[in-house]
C-alpha cells in the first residue's frame, strides 16, 4: 500500500456536485452532477481496502465494494465497472437511487468504528457507472450458446430487468412481458427525471436487448395472455415481477375532490406521459399551493416536481416527526434547498371544495410524539382540539402502495398473504407453483430497487439450476 | 402497434375502426374495454371493444369525437397504426339468463352497448333496447341492435326520428307495459343518472357501465375512481359496471369535468 491508514482517514468525505436549487427548482434536469475523476480518485483513497469489508454486508447484492473502489483509485474505471455488472444489473441505477446511508455506508468502518462518515460508495459507484456508459465502451456481456430454453417475466421493473439479464448471460430465451408502454417500472413512471434521467434506464434496457432479450410491451399477462396460454407457448419458467402499484388512500372526507389524486397518477402523468410538456396532450394540474401527504421516497418526488410545475407552496405534510420520515436524507435536503415547507405532525382529516367540486382547503389535525410503539418508533397522537385549515388547489396523497393484485387473482395456485404479496422461497424465490418465481415489490410490497434486483438475480440462478435438473 | 384494417364513419363525429389485435380478440368479453395512445405525445384513453372477430384477429371500436384525443384517432385512415393498445381491461358483464332485460344506451353508450346486448340475447333473455339521440344522424348502430334484439325503441330529442323525448321516457314505456327484470345502461354520466333515478323508484335491479377518466386502466393510478354504496372503487379495474343504484353519479360528474380548461386541446 501506498498511502498510510492514517493519511487516508484524514481526506474529507466528496461532496456531490450539484445544480443551484433555485436554478433547479424550474426544471428537469437532474440535480445531482455526479463527481469529476480527480473527486473520485481521490474519495476512493479513503477506503481502507479493509481485511473483512462490513460494507458488503449492508448491500443487499452484496457488491465487492473495496475491489471496485481501488480499482477507481487506480484509474481503471472500466474494471471498476465490470466489478460492478458482476453482481449489479443497473449500477448507474443504483448509484443514484439506493438509500446508501442505511445500507452499504451504514456498515463501513469509517461509521461503525471511526466516528466519520462513511466512503461515498454510492457516490463511486454512478461515478464508475457513468464512466463507462460516457465512454462509449460499455461492455456486453457475452452469450454462451443459447440452450434453446424458453423463460417469461412478467413487468419490467428492476426485478424484471435483473432478472432477465441473468438468465440471458445463462442462456436462456428471455421474453419480458410490460403492462404498460414503456419499459422500467418505476424507474420510468414514478422516480422523476430530475433524479434518474430516463435515458440512463433506457442505455441499460438496450444493454439487455443486445444480450437477445426481448421486450414486449402493452401486454398484460392475466389479461392479453393468461397463464395457460404462456405455459401453452412454451415458457417453461416464469418469473413474476409486477411489482406494487396500486396507491393506497386515507378514506377521509372529501378525498374524491377534483384536485386530490394519488402520487401514482401525478408522477404517471408527469413522468411517463410527459405532460407538463406543452407538446404532450396528457393534462396535469399545476398547483400554486400543493400539499403532499406523505413522508417517503414516493412523497418526496411528488412535492419536488410539484415545485418544478410552478407551486408557490409546495409542503409535506406528515404524521411523525422528520427524524421518522422513511424517505432517504438525500431527498429530504434537496427539498429544503428547494423551498419545500415541511409540515411534520400534522394529519390530514378532512379535504374542503368549492361548488364545482374542486379542492380548496384541507384540514389538518396537529399531533405530538407519544410512547414508542412496538416497532420502536413513537407514536404520533392527536392533540385535542388542535386542528389547522390551510389553503390549497392540489393534494397528492402518498402514503404508500400495495401489491398489484392482477397477478394474484389470476394465476392459479399461488400462494398470497393478506396484504396480497406472493409468498415465495426466501432463498430460491419460487413460489407454491413449480416453475413460477416471484421478486421485487410484489413479494416485499413497496422496497427498494436493490432488493428488487437482488430478487431478480436469486431467482434466475435458482430457476436455473431448477430447469437444468 | 396495431393496424386498422377498415374504418366506416357512422355520422359525423361517430366512427368505426375495426383493428388488429389478435391477442385481444381471443380473450375478450362483452364489457371489456381497452386503453389506446395515438402518437408518441398521444394521452391513454379507454374505449369499449364494441365486437371482435377471433377468426380475423381483429376488435372493433365505435369512438365519439369529444376532444383533442378522440379527434387524433378518429383521423386515422384504413392502413394506419394504432401506437398502443392494451387490453381487455375491467370486469367482463356479468352475463345470465333472468326473463326481460331492458339495455338503455346514450349517445356513444350504444356502442358498449351492443356486444352486452347480443350476450344478453344469446343467454335467452327476452331483450329490449332504448337507443337515445339528440336527433336522427346521431343515432347509430340501429341496425346491429335489432339483428341482436327482440325490440328496438329509438328516442330522439327532437323528435326528427322514432319517438320524441328522452330515454327515461322509453324505459318506462316498456316498464309501464311489461315486467322487466333488468336494466343495463350506457352513456353520458348525466343521463345514467337519470335512468338509475327512474329506475330506483320501480325497484328495478340496474347495471350501469362508467366511463371516468382514467390513464393507466390496469389499477396503478386512481384517476378512475368513484364512491358505490360510499366506498372508493376504481372503476377500470372493479368495473366498469356497478349497481347503478349505489352509484354517486354527482360525484363523477364533477370529477369528469377535472381537466376542463386545463388548457390541453
Ligand atoms: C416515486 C417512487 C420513488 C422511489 N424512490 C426510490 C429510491 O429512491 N430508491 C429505491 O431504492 N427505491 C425507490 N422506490 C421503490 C422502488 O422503485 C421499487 O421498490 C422498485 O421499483 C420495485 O421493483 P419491481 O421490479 O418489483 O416493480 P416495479 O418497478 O413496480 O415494476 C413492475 C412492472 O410490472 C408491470 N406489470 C404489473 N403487472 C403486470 C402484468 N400483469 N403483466 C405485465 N406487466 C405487469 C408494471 O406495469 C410495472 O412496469 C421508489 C418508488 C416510487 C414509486
Ligand atoms: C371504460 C370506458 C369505456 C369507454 N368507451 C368508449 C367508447 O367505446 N367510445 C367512445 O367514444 N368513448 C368511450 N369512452 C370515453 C372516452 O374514453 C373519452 O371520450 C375520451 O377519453 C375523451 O378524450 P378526449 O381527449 O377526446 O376528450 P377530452 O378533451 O379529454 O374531453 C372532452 C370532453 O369530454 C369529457 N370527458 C373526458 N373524459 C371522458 C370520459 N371518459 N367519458 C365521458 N366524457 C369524458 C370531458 O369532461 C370534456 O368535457 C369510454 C370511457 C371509459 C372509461
Ligand atoms: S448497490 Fe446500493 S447498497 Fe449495494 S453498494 Fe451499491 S449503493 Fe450500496
Ligand atoms: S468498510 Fe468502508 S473502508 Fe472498509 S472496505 Fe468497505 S468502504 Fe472501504
Ligand atoms: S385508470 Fe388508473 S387506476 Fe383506474
Ligand atoms: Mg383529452
Amino acid at each position: 500500500k501506498s498511502k498510510k491508514n492514517k493519511e487516508r482517514t484524514d481526506i474529507p468525505r466528496v461532496h456531490m456536485n450539484e445544480l443551484d436549487p433555485e436554478y433547479r427548482s424550474h426544471n428537469k434536469e437532474e440535480v445531482n452532477l455526479g463527481l469529476t475523476a480527480e473527486q473520485a480518485m481521490m474519495e476512493a483513497q479513503r477506503c481502507l481496502d479493509c481485511p473483512n469489508p462490513t460494507c458488503m454486508n449492508g448491500c443487499p447484492v452484496s457488491i465487492n465494494i473495496p475491489t471496485f473502489v481501488k480499482q477507481i483509485e487506480k484509474g481503471d474505471f472500466l474494471e471498476a465497472a465490470k466489478t460492478l455488472k458482476e453482481t449489479s444489473a443497473l449500477p448507474a441505477v443504483c448509484g443514484r437511487v439506493c438509500p446508501q446511508e442505511k445500507q452499504c455506508e451504514s456498515q463501513c468502518i469509517y461509521t461503525q468504528k471511526l466516528g466519520k462518515e462513511a466512503v461515498a460508495i454510492g457516490y463511486l459507484e454512478r461515478f464508475a457507472a457513468d464512466y463507462e456508459r460516457e465512454s462509449g465502451q460499455i461492455s456486453i456481456p457475452v452469450i454462451p450458446e443459447k440452450n434453446g430454453i424458453k423463460v417469461a417475466v412478467i413487468g419490467s421493473g428492476p426485478a424484471g430487468l435483473s432478472f432477465a439479464g441473468d438468465m440471458a448471460q445463462r442462456g436462456y430465451d428471455v421474453t419480458v412481458f410490460e403492462a404498460l408502454h414503456e419499459i422500467g417500472g418505476v424507474l420510468k413512471y414514478g422516480i422523476p427525471e430530475f433524479r434518474l434521467p430516463n435515458q440512463i434506464v433506457d442505455v441499460e434496457i438496450d444493454v439487455l436487448r443486445q444480450m437477445g432479450v426481448q421486450f414486449i410491451t402493452n401486454c398484460i399477462i392475466g389479461k392479453t395472455i393468461s397463464q395457460e396460454q404462456l405455459q401453452a407457448e412454451g415458457f417453461k419458467g416464469i418469473f413474476i415481477a409486477s411489482g406494487a402499484g396500486l396507491p393506497n388512500f386515507m378514506n377521509i372526507p372529501g378525498e374524491n375532490l377534483v384536485g386530490v389524486m394519488s402520487s401514482n397518477e401525478y408522477l404517471t402523468r408527469v413522468n411517463l406521459m410527459d405532460a407538463a410538456n406543452p407538446e404532450s396532450d396528457t393534462p396535469v394540474f399545476m398547483g400554486k399551493r400543493v400539499a403532499v401527504i406523505g413522508g417517503g421516497n414516493t412523497a418526496m418526488d411528488s412535492v419536488r416536481t410539484a415545485r418544478r410545475l410552478g407551486a408557490e407552496r409546495a409542503m409535506i405534510v406528515y404524521r411523525r416527526s422528520e427524524e421518522e420520515m422513511p424517505a432517504r436524507i438525500e431527498e429530504v435536503k434537496h427539498a429544503k434547498e428547494e423551498g419545500i415547507e415541511f409540515l411534520t405532525l400534522h394529519n390530514p382529516i378532512e379535504y374542503k371544495g368549492d361548488a364545482r367540486g374542486r379542492v380548496t382547503h384541507m384540514v389538518l389535525q396537529k399531533m405530538e410524539l407519544g410512547e414508542p410503539d412496538a416497532s420502536g418508533r413513537r407514536k404520533p397522537v392527536v392533540i385535542e382540539g388542535a386542528i389547522e385549515e390551510i389553503e390549497v388547489d392540489e393534494v397528492i396523497v402518498s402514503i404508500g402502495v400495495s401489491p398489484n393484485p392482477l397477478i394474484p387473482q389470476s394465476f392459479s395456485g399461488l400462494d398470497v398473504t393478506k396484504w396480497g404479496t406472493i409468498v415465495v422461497n426466501q432463498e430460491s424465490m419460487q413460489s407454491a407453483v413449480n416453475h413460477i418465481y416471484a421478486g421485487g415489490d410484489i413479494v416485499r410490497g413497496g422496497a427498494t430497487v436493490i432488493l428488487a434486483m437482488g430478487d431478480g438475480r436469486k431467482a434466475a440462478a435458482a430457476m436455473d439450476a431448477d430447469l437444468k435438473k | 402497434m396495431n393496424k386498422i384494417v377498415s374504418k366506416e364513419h357512422f355520422s359525423a363525429n361517430v366512427v368505426k375502426l375495426e383493428v388488429e389485435a389478435p391477442l385481444i380478440a381471443r380473450s375478450r368479453k362483452a364489457g371489456h374495454f381497452v386503453i389506446v395512445k395515438v402518437g408518441k405525445t398521444g394521452e391513454r384513453i379507454p374505449l369499449t371493444i364494441a365486437a371482435a372477430d377471433t377468426e380475423k384477429g381483429t376488435i372493433t371500436l365505435v369512438i365519439q369525437t369529444v376532444g383533442e384525443s378522440s379527434r387524433k384517432l378518429c383521423e386515422l385512415n384504413e392502413g394506419d397504426y394504432i401506437t398502443d393498445l392494451v387490453g381487455p381491461l375491467g370486469q367482463a358483464t356479468h352475463i345470465e339468463k333472468v326473463g326481460t332485460v331492458v339495455c338503455a344506451g346514450g349517445g356513444v353508450g350504444c356502442a358498449p352497448l351492443l356486444p352486452i346486448v347480443e350476450a344478453m340475447h344469446k343467454a335467452g333473455n327476452r331483450v329490449i333496447v332504448v337507443l337515445a339521440a339528440r336527433s336522427k344522424d346521431l343515432v347509430i348502430l340501429e341496425e346491429q341492435m335489432k339483428a341482436n334484439s327482440d325490440e328496438v325503441i329509438v328516442m330522439t330529442d327532437d323528435g326528427s326520428y322514432g319517438k320524441k323525448g328522452l330515454v327515461t321516457n322509453g324505459i318506462e314505456e316498456v316498464i309501464n307495459r311489461e315486467e322487466v327484470n333488468l336494466c343495463v345502461t350506457i352513456g353520458p354520466a348525466i343521463m345514467m343518472k337519470f335512468v338509475s333515478l327512474l329506475t330506483k323508484k320501480y325497484n328495478i335491479p340496474t347495471v350501469a357501465s362508467l366511463n371516468t377518466i382514467m390513464v393507466d386502466g390496469t389499477g396503478m393510478c386512481g384517476a378512475c375512481r368513484v364512491s358505490i354504496g360510499g366506498k372508493t372503487k376504481f372503476v377500470c379495474v372493479d368495473g366498469p359496471e356497478f349497481d347503478a343504484h349505489q352509484v354517486d353519479f354527482d360525484e363523477m360528474i364533477m370529477r369528469l369535468g377535472a381537466y376542463n380548461g386545463l388548457g390541453k386541446k
